[in-house]
């Protein structure tokens, strides 16, 4: 990122690394079309829960829990059996920026393969970030070593996508919950059975499944395994990584629902990960969409929701059913053509750009940077513009 | 894309947790059910433990019949040829499976005791192959980079190995003493130690094979963001998984040893007599005595072949038990 031209008609000219400070002066931003020609119709918009703009309001003092700026993770392509040879590398995630103040939710949202995990895990430093910079808490973390990152790791907790691969099938729920207490070395004994209890209890599973394995559990139930493992520790910043895409669609706003009561209990902070933009909706304050191992729109909920920039998202949120079917009925979708390319070799200049309908030659000549074109709304467009979308 | 999920906003209120766990069994109660419904399985076992039983008792066994293993019975030769007098070996009430040629020496005492050292020197090399091959199957595995590529090609460069020839030149230089260990004993460790040294890659492969796949599970992961170390999730979260393959390919070595040493006797490497081994027994008939005897040949050949015969079925029907994709 190291051109900042104003390319959006209202670009406050705020870096690109904003997040936080910017996004605080309109929690509802006033929704200026960018397109003059068309008038925006506007889906019902959702209303803000009471706790949601308590979260908006303690966090004004732009106080960033994590802060990720410029974070590239690539992994080497290599050739060779004995010595291996690095032929090219996957650019999974390829500079991004974004903060998460303390107590709110950021929705990161992408189709499969653009990034989102590679991007959890590193700030989990589960893998080791190529470039750039993680910001835990005011610190550092993005190259700590496996010893001196041990004491931070209670902190960061990870939910995972699949609860058949990330509960050891060996192990019992009671020691899959205790096991990061055991690593901690906080508790033991009774205490430590006490406290495994009250987390079972905590996620709506019964303290009497402590002795059963995983494989006695549905898979809602097992996420909530996962989601007391994740709590274990008393974590500040919990990563769920598409923690309801496996799961039956029954029990989906279960868990997300769960998850919301256990931030507002727990004073959590979240990065939601999902590959559908309406899985977040309700819980995200904040949603950041990915492509191609970047940011391309990064906005309030109502700014995502209501006034969609970019045309990626444009089409994310045509996959979006309405509840209205009279609406539904004469939603025009947009259909993207063919897959999204490899990040081995992504498309110069807006990655987009072979699957853009708006795409023009400075679309495949410059790349457009993620700049704040409406207070707290950053997209990285040339055509930046609101679209009707019902 | 994916479907898209509609959160109906109605559904805010968190449900009811469905907590009824459904009735679920561990793989070992499914493997041991499966097992019970599996006849081969079972007489396999049978056979096994039978085999076991009859090393371990050897001497009680010996007595009730009245034999011993290593006294020459004279009398019991024909004086000009030096062969069991009678048919089949010199089978009788009190020698049943006959007696030795040459020395008169009882053959039923001789395969008991040599069940002894035959299982003994397969057992310990299993074991000790077992835990040379779970400990560098999982350091190849999980630990990985150069460290890990070193041991895989280590391991296919030991099952490479020409190993009968490796075993001629050992025979040559074999020493009487070596290591505080002396005749027998000393033979016996060497024994365990090649076979053991040569066969530990079948399961380090095995093991380097499923902590590959394991490893990229996401409960590895969640250890190691709750900063659990290497060791730790190698002996915690690894191998509580392995140990179902490591037991059906352990079943599966014993046999394979059992003949290895059965070779490496034929070759030289073997025990000394008078103590016999299953081996030692039928490379002295391969010696040309199974011509003008042949009850002397068949007697430890049979015991081999149906030793082998019942690990093999066993560790088979193990492989299916703990395999997830069975029925039952
Ligand atoms: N360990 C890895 N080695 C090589 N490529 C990887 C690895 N992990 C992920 N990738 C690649 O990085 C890209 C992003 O993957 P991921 O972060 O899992 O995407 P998402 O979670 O959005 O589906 C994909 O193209 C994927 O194939
Ligand atoms: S920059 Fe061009 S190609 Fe990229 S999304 Fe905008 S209009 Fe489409
Ligand atoms: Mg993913």
């Amino acid at each position: 990122m190291n051109s900042h031209d104003s390319t959006g008609p209202a670009s406050t000219g705020g870096a690109a690394p904003v997040g936080a400070d910017a996004f605080l002066k309109g929690a509802a931003p006033p929704a200026p079309s960018t397109s003059p020609a068309a008038p925006v119709v506007m889906d019902k918009p959702d209303p803000v829960p009471m706790e949601k703009l308590a979260a908006v309001t303690t966090a004004a003092s732009g106080d960033a829990l994590l802060r990720v700026t410029d974070l590239q993770v690539h992994f080497p392509v290599t050739q060779g059996a004995l010595v291996a040879r690095k032929i090219g590398a996957v650019r999974a995630v390829d500079g991004l920026n974004f903060a998460i103040r303390r107590g709110e939710t950021l929705g990161l949202v992408g189709e499969s393969g653009s990034g989102k995990s590679t991007t959890g895990r590193a700030i989990a430093r589960l893998l080791e970030p190529t470039g750039g910079k993680v910001e835990f808490d005011g610190r550092d973390i993005t190259h700590l070593s496996a010893r001196t990152m041990r004491p931070l790791r209670r902190d960061i907790q990870m939910i995972f996508q699949d609860p058949y691969t990330s509960l050891n099938p060996r192990h019992t729920v009671g020691s899959i919950v205790s096991a990061p207490l055991k690593i901690v070395g906080d508790l033991s004994g009774d205490a430590l059975k006490a406290r495994v209890r009250d987390l079972l209890e905590l996620v709506g599973l019964s303290p009497e499944h402590l002795n059963r394995y995983p494989h006695e559990f549905s898979g809602g139930q097992r996420q909530r395994i996962g989601i007391a493992r994740a709590l274990a520790t008393h974590p500040k910043l919990v990563i769920a990584d598409e923690p309801v895409s496996a799961l039956d669609v029954s029990v989906r706003a279960q868990v997300v629902n769960l998850l919301g009561d256990l931030q507002s209990e727990l004073g959590l902070t979240y990065m939601f990960i999902a590959h559908d933009l309406s899985v977040v909706r309700h819980i995200s304050d904040r949603v950041a969409v990915m492509y191609l191992g970047t940011i391309v729109e990064m906005a309030d909920r109502a700014g995502m929701y209501e006034h969609p920039l970019h045309p990626y998202t444009h089409a994310l949120l045509s996959a979006v059913p309405v509840p209205d079917p009279a609406k539904q009925h004469r939603r025009e979708r947009i259909l993207l053509r063919g897959d999204p390319p490899t990040p081995l070799n992504p498309p110069a200049a807006c990655r987009f750009n072979p699957r853009c309908w708006k795409a023009e030659e400075v679309c495949r000549t410059v790349e457009p940077p993620l700049v704040e074109i409406q207070p707290g709304h950053q997209v990285a467009c040339h055509f930046p513009e609101e679209r009707e979308l019902v | 894309m994916a479907v898209p999920v509609q959160l109906e906003p109605t559904n805010l209120t968190p449900g009811p947790p469905a907590v009824k766990p459904v009735a679920g069994r561990s793989l070992w109660r499914i493997a041991w059910s499966r097992l019970r419904k599996d006849k081969v399985a079972l007489a396999s076992a049978a056979f096994v433990i039978l085999v076991v039983l009859v090393a371990i008792f050897a001497p009680v066994l010996t007595s009730i019949v009245g034999v011993n293993p290593d006294e020459p019975n004279y009398g019991l030769l024909d004086p000009n040829t030096a062969l069991p007098a009678g048919s089949f070996g010199g089978m009788s009430s009190h020698h049943p499976f006959g007696v030795e040629p040459l020395s008169g020496r009882d053959v039923f005492a001789r395969v008991v005791y040599g069940a002894r050292i035959s299982l003994l020197v397969a057992s310990l090399a299993t074991l000790l192959s077992v835990v040379l091959g779970t400990v560098m199957g999982l350091i190849s595995g999980y630990v990985g980079g150069w460290i890990g590529g070193l041991i895989a090609r280590l391991m296919d460069l030991l099952l490479a190995f020409p190993l009968l020839l490796f075993a001629i030149a050992i025979v040559a230089v074999i020493p009487d003493s070596a290591f505080g260990l002396n005749g027998n004993t000393l033979r016996l460790f060497i024994l365990v130690f090649i076979i053991g040294f040569f066969s530990w890659p079948y399961i380090g492969r095995i093991v380097r094979g499923q902590v590959l796949s394991l490893k990229e599970k996401d409960f590895v992961a969640a250890a190691r963001g709750t900063g659990a170390g290497s060791i730790r999730i190698m002996m915690q979260e690894l191998l509580p998984n392995l140990v179902a393959p490591i037991l059906v390919y352990t079943t599966l070595l014993i046999p394979t040893n059992i003949l290895f040493e059965a070779a490496l006797s034929y070759l030289g490497v073997g025990v000394k007599p008078p103590t016999s081994s299953w081996g030692d027994m039928l490379s002295t008939a391969a010696g040309g005595l199974f011509r003008v005897d042949p009850t002397f040949m068949v007697v430890p050949g049979v015991a081999i072949f149906l030793t082998v015969l019942a690990f093999n079925l066993l560790g088979d029907a193990l492989r299916d038990a703990f395999d997830p994709r069975g029925g039952g």
